[in-house]
C-alpha cells in the first residue's frame, strides 16, 4: 500500500472520471465482480481464453479512461514478483524442448505454462486495479465491512489507510533531520546502525501513537465498536453492470472449452 | 451551582519515576476558563489525562459532575461529558472523512445516522467548516484538522472542554479564530497552553503547577 502514502493521487481515478459508469457503481459490486472474475480465470488454462480475459479489464480501462501508463506500471510492479519464476519455469518443467540456453533445455510444456501463469495474474492484478483501485481506500473498507468481511480486518485496514501518510511523514522528518546532519549511506556499520535506530524509532513512535489515538477514541465513547455511516444501496447501474459482466465471464468460460477440445 | 470537576489531594507517579503529581487540588466551576500554566513535563496533560481516567491516581479522589469517580466504567461518563481534544489532531482524527469523524462521538453516545450527521453539519456549519464536510482528513492542513478536531469534541455537546495546547501549529488568523470559537462557548474549560497571549485572552483563572502542586497564579 505504499502508494497512499505518496503526495499523488493514491487512486487511479482522473478529476473527469466523476460521472462515469465506474463511479455510479456501488463499491461492493466492484469487489464481488472483482472477486468472481478471479475465481474464473483462475480456473482457465486455454492461452485464448485467458487473453481474452486479459482483454476485459484492459477494455474496461480504455472505456474509463483510467490513465493508461499509470495503471500498467503498478500492473508492471506486481510482475515484478513473479518474473523470476515465469522465466525459470520453461527450465525446469520437464517436455520437448523448444530451445537450449548455456546447455539448458527450455520446454515447451514450461513455456505455455509461463504464459498461462503471466497471463492469468495479469488479467487479475488489471481487474483489481481497475475496479477496485478506482476506488478511495475508505469506501473499499466499508464496502468489505457491508460484505460482512471479519470487522477487525476492516479496522486495520482504514486505520493502515489512514495513519500510513503520518508515518510516512514521520519517516520523512526523521530522515531529512538525518541529512541535515551530514548522513549520507554508505556501506558501512554506521550507516546500518543509523537506520536501525530510525526503524526502530519509528516503531516505538507508531506504538505511541497507537495507544494516543485509542485513548482519543474511548474520550469520544468509543467501545469497540465502529458504525459506519453511509447506506450503501445496489441501483440499476449496478444490475447492468453485474449482467454485462457475467455475459463476459461466460464467453470466457465457453472460450476456454471450445478451445480446450480444439487444442 | 455545584462544581464540575472537584480534585482532591491528587498523587500520581509513571512507573519508576518521581512523582508527577503530589497533592494536587483543582475544582471547576460552570463558565470557567481555566488556564493550566507549568514548565515542560510538569504534569499538565498528566492531570487532564486523570481527569478523565485514562491514567488512574494513586492516592486522592477525582470528583466529577458530582459523583466520586474511581473505576474505568465510572470514567465512560465523564469521557462522554467532557470533551478532551488531544495535542496532536492526527491523534484524534482517525475516520477516511470529516463527516464520519464528527459523527463517530453522537453514534458512540446513541444517535442514529441521521441524528449523527445532523448534528455534525450543524457543528461544521457553526464552526463555518461546511465546505470540508466530504474532504478526506489525512489531507487538511494543519489549521484545518486543529478545528475539525474541536468540531469532533464539540459534537459530544459536552459540558466540559479539555483542550491540550490548542493553538500548536496554527497560524495567526487560525489562532484568532480558535480564540473567537472558544470565547463564544458556554463550555467551562480547562486549557494548557504555552502561548501566554492566547492563555490570556482566553482564560478566566490561572493555575500553575509547580512540584506537582497547583497554585493560583
Amino acid at each position: 500500500m505504499g502508494h497512499l502514502a505518496g503526495s499523488e493521487r493514491a487512486t487511479l481515478n482522473t478529476a473527469t472520471a466523476e460521472s462515469r459508469l465506474l463511479q455510479r457503481l456501488d463499491p461492493r459490486t466492484r469487489v464481488i465482480c472483482v472477486l468472481v472474475f478471479a475465481v474464473c480465470v483462475v480456473a482457465l488454462s486455454s492461452p485464448l481464453a485467458l487473453a481474452v480475459a486479459l482483454a476485459v479489464p484492459a477494455t474496461l480501462m480504455l472505456v474509463q479512461g483510467l490513465p493508461i501508463g499509470k495503471t500498467l506500471r503498478r500492473m508492471a510492479a506486481m510482475d515484478g514478483f513473479i518474473i523470476f519464476m515465469l522465466v525459470l519455469l520453461p527450465f525446469t518443467t520437464a517436455g520437448p524442448a523448444a530451445f537450449t540456453l548455456f546447455g539448458f533445455d527450455a520446454s515447451t510444456t514450461g513455456i505455455w505454462k509461463a504464459v498461462e501463469i503471466g497471463l492469468t495474474a495479469n488479467a487479475i492484478i488489471l481487474m483489481v486495479l481497475v475496479l477496485v483501485g478506482t476506488l478511495e481506500p475508505g469506501q473499499l473498507g466499508h464496502a468489505l465491512a457491508r460484505l460482512r468481511a471479519p470487522e477487525t480486518l476492516v479496522h486495520l485496514m482504514l486505520f493502515t489507510v489512514r495513519y500510513i501518510s503520518v508515518l510516512q511523514e514521520e519517516y520523512t522528518r526523521l530522515r531529512a533531520a538525518m541529512k541535515m546532519r551530514g548522513f549520507t549511506p554508505k556501506n558501512t556499520l554506521h550507516t546500518y546502525r543509523s537506520f536501525g535506530y530510525l526503524v526502530g524509532m519509528l516503531l516505538v513512535r507508531a506504538v505511541d501513537r497507537s495507544e494516543r489515538i485509542l485513548d482519543a477514541m474511548k474520550c469520544r465513547g468509543f467501545d469497540g465498536r465502529l458504525y459506519l455511516l453511509d447506506d450503501l444501496r445496489y441501483s440499476k447501474a449496478d444490475f447492468t453492470f453485474a449482467l454485462v459482466f457475467s455475459g463476459a465471464l461466460v464467453v470466457l468460460i465457453g472460450l476456454e472449452v471450445f478451445s480446450g477440445s480444439a487444442v | 451551582m455545584a462544581l464540575l470537576f472537584d480534585l482532591k489531594d491528587l498523587r500520581f507517579a509513571y512507573s519508576g519515576r518521581a512523582p508527577v503529581l503530589n497533592g494536587t487540588s483543582l475544582t471547576l466551576a460552570p463558565g470557567e476558563r481555566l488556564a493550566l500554566i507549568g514548565a515542560n513535563g510538569a504534569g499538565k496533560s498528566t492531570l487532564l489525562r486523570l481527569l478523565v481516567g485514562l491514567h488512574h491516581p494513586q492516592g486522592g479522589t477525582i470528583t466529577a459532575f458530582g459523583r466520586e469517580r474511581r473505576e474505568e466504567a465510572d470514567f465512560h461518563e465523564v469521557r462522554c461529558k467532557a470533551g478532551y481534544m488531544f495535542q496532536d489532531p492526527d491523534d484524534q482524527l482517525f475516520c477516511p472523512t470529516v463527516l464520519e469523524d464528527i459523527a463517530f462521538g453522537p453514534l458512540n453516545l446513541g444517535a442514529s445516522k441521521a441524528e449523527a450527521v445532523a448534528i455534525a453539519e450543524e457543528i461544521l456549519s457553526n464552526l463555518h467548516l461546511s465546505h470540508l464536510r466530504d474532504a478526506i482528513t489525512y489531507k487538511l492542513s494543519g489549521g484545518e484538522k486543529r478545528l475539525v478536531a474541536l468540531a469532533s469534541v464539540l459534537a459530544m455537546k459536552p459540558e466540559v472542554l479539555l483542550l491540550d495546547e490548542p493553538t500548536n501549529d496554527l497560524d495567526e488568523a487560525n489562532e484568532a479564530r480558535l480564540l473567537e470559537i472558544l470565547l463564544g462557548l458556554p463550555q467551562a474549560m480547562i486549557v494548557i497552553s504555552h502561548n501566554a497571549g492566547f492563555r490570556d485572552q482566553l482564560a478566566t483563572r490561572r493555575l500553575h503547577l509547580k512540584d506537582g502542586i497547583l497554585k493560583e497564579a
